[in-house]
């Protein structure tokens, strides 16, 4: 187990050492720069633009650059943003909350209405409620998440009038219910897509699973159908279901980074959108580094709860 | 002697294809009825009618159980029948028994099922159960995985599960076709000695007429979804009635018999049987004739002895 899980962990370092690389390097190959937009600006001269550039380390070779940068990151320094100038640590991290509330709220959400859904789909196969299921769910698969953002800031904001369009609170703070409200609309909207697919994963799994010997056996033993359904069952899908919801994590991250922005909701994935506009690329790469940690711990503890979850797979790897 | 169990004309049919199609037969208490047949023949089928664990199958006929009708009890009833007064174990004991679940509380769980007891005392009791079925160092055993576990010692584990509350009536679906030879031995003493201490009636389903030589105290032979002959155990080997008996008895090779002769075989498969109107064994029959195309009738050949063939008498 220990050397298993050492083994993981090297992997995991070495998939961060190629993200920054990679990362990197497309950002300094992509046209323009943080200094694009003055070039138009009949005010500044190509001194001004020559000695800024220097001060940002700019003018010096990519590679370069990024060790000098790698080197910050590891020993701390994650360095300042180019427009304003705060330390990039600070500005990511008090975003961080709000992402993690927003990623947070619609995993939940996806796992329990998700989870459900796909149990009484596979249950109930080809009745009404399974197509209903399925319907709903190519529905969501099938159209973008900011075209449901639109929809539901439309509908219920701006027709109905029931919840806010934008923002994390009501100016001046407001309560727990305030920003509850605040939640509601974008957690529904990142969680649709979500729910949609543990609701397929989960119908296909326990379709799978409840064909299987040992339900059989469950259910000549006399334990009772909702015993036979999650005990045997749902515990057999447990081990595919984890590893979905470790391969999940980039497109919630990403999902999470579109919906900030329609709604305007101040974590890192608006940040990242605002921080890309203007080629800010200390703020860029801190932003993509840690979405990068988020996705690669995140499926390493789904590894290790598989591993926990079926003993099987504890000794192929010992 | 009631019988503990007596099953009327039962049919299942799955959509148009009738599996089992008028089957009757009956179990005494402690008795070991062995239902033989080829792949296909319906004796599963059969068990698991009798369990009602078939979806999406429709039965008929009924089947009486210590007076009650299993077909028509309804499902909380049925559950407590389940595992409590009738146990099944199955072919495969590596797919039967849930991969992520500790061999000690499957078996737990089926005591806690119907008996209002504490997690220690079911515990202490599969222990007791686990040494009753010959698990060695049954302590360690009852934490294992199934995959850490023989074969044969999971078919153990499943009898343990299965016998765990006592029940009066055993389905061993092909208990030892999965294992290797030599456990096949040990476990079908295992369950003759159980079935002997307890009075637990057996029935055993196989295809191997080897099994049920040495266990069963009758024998039922089933084709194509209908029992054809059935005749306590000694008279069934000694003098088959019905052809397809003597053709499955003439079909087991003889450690005498020379390398070079052919094995004995009966022509054709038993899928020919579905369209056959009259007697269904007929299309393979060496004996056929036009009375054959007229469904013979299960009828007294000797004391006990029954058989569904025109030119058995």
């Amino acid at each position: 187990m220990l050397r298993y899980l050492g083994g993981r962990i090297g992997q995991s370092l070495l998939l961060l050492l190629g993200v920054s690389v990679i990362g990197f390097a497309l950002m300094h190959l992509a046209p323009g720069g943080p200094l694009a937009v003055y070039t138009l600006n009949p005010t500044v001269t190509a001194q001004d633009i020559a000695r800024v550039k220097h001060e940002f380390g700019l003018d010096q070779p990519v590679h370069v650059q990024y060790v000098k940068w790698a080197f910050g990151l590891l020993t701390g320094n994650w360095g300042y943003s180019f427009f304003g100038g705060r330390p990039v640590g600070g500005i990511v991290l008090e975003r961080l909350p709000a992402t993690l509330e927003l990623m947070g709220s619609s995993l939940a959400l996806a796992l329990i209405i998700g989870i459900a859904s796909g149990i009484v789909a596979a249950v109930r196969r080809n009745t009404v409620i399974d197509y209903a299921t399925t319907t709903l769910a190519m529905l969501a698969l099938s159209l973008p998440t900011f075209w449901f953002g639109l929809l539901g800031i439309y509908v219920f904001a701006q027709t109905l009038g029931w919840l806010p369009a934008g923002g994390m609170a009501s100016t001046g703070g407001g309560g727990v219910p305030d920003r509850l409200r605040h939640l509601l609309l974008p957690m529904l909207v990142l969680g649709f897509v979500l729910v949609a697919q543990w609701s397929r994963y989960t119908r296909s799994a326990m379709l799978e699973i409840l064909s299987q010997d040992y339900i059989r056996t469950a259910e000549a033993k006399g334990l009772r159908p909702m015993r036979v359904l999650l005990g045997h069952g749902l515990r057999a899908a447990l081990v595919p279901l984890v590893t979905l919801a470790g391969l999940q994590l980039p497109l919630l991250v990403g999902g999470a980074l579109v919906t900030e922005t329609v709604f305007s909701w101040p974590g890192m994935g608006l940040l990242f959108v605002n921080a890309l506009g203007t080629r800010d690329y200390p703020v860029l790469m801190a932003i993509l580094m840690v979405g990068a940690l988020v996705v690669v711990v995140g499926n390493l503890l789904a590894d290790i709860a598989v591993a926990v979850i079926d003993p099987r797979i504890r000794l192929t790897h010992v | 002697m009631t019988a503990l169990l007596e099953v009327r004309d039962l049919r299942v049919a799955f959509g148009a294809a009738a599996a089992v199609d008028g089957v009757s037969f009956t179990v005494a208490p402690g008795e070991t009825l062995g239902l033989v047949g080829e792949s296909g023949c319906g004796k599963s089928t059969t068990a698991l009618a009798l369990m009602r664990l078939l979806h999406g199958a429709v039965t008929g006929g009924s089947a009486h159980f210590d007076g009650r009708d299993l077909l028509a009890l309804d499902r909380p009833a049925m559950r407590g029948v389940r595992g409590a007064e009738i146990a099944m174990i199955f072919q495969d004991p590596g797919t039967a028994l849930h991969p992520l679940i500790r061999v000690g509380e499957q078996v737990t769980e089926a005591i806690r099922a119907h008996q209002a007891v504490s997690a220690a005392v079911a515990r202490a009791r599969a222990l007791d159960l686990f040494r009753q079925v010959g698990i060695a160092t049954p302590e360690l055993r009852l934490r294992a995985y199934p995959h850490q576990l023989s074969g044969g010692m999971c078919q153990r584990v499943m009898i343990a599960a299965a016998i765990a509350c006592s029940p009066r009536l055993l389905l061993a679906d092909e208990p030892t076709t999965a294992l290797d030879v030599t456990v096949q031995a040990q476990i079908l003493e295992l369950l003759q000695t159980i079935s002997r201490a307890t009075g637990m009636a057996v029935i055993l389903i196989t295809h191997d007429l080897g099994v049920v030589a040495g266990m069963a105290d009758r024998v039922a032979v089933m084709y194509a979804g209908r029992i054809v002959e059935m005749a306590p155990t000694a008279a069934l080997f000694a003098a088959p009635a019905h052809p397809y008996t003597r053709g499955l008895l003439g079909a087991v090779p003889r450690l005498d018999q020379g390398w070079d002769d052919e094995l004995p075989i009966i022509p054709g498969s038993v899928a020919t049987a579905i369209a056959a109107s009259g007697c269904r064994f007929a299309p393979r029959c060496p004996r056929a004739d036009r009375s054959c195309r007229a469904t013979p009738p299960l009828a007294p050949v000797a004391e006990g002895h029954l058989a569904a063939c025109w030119h058995s008498g």
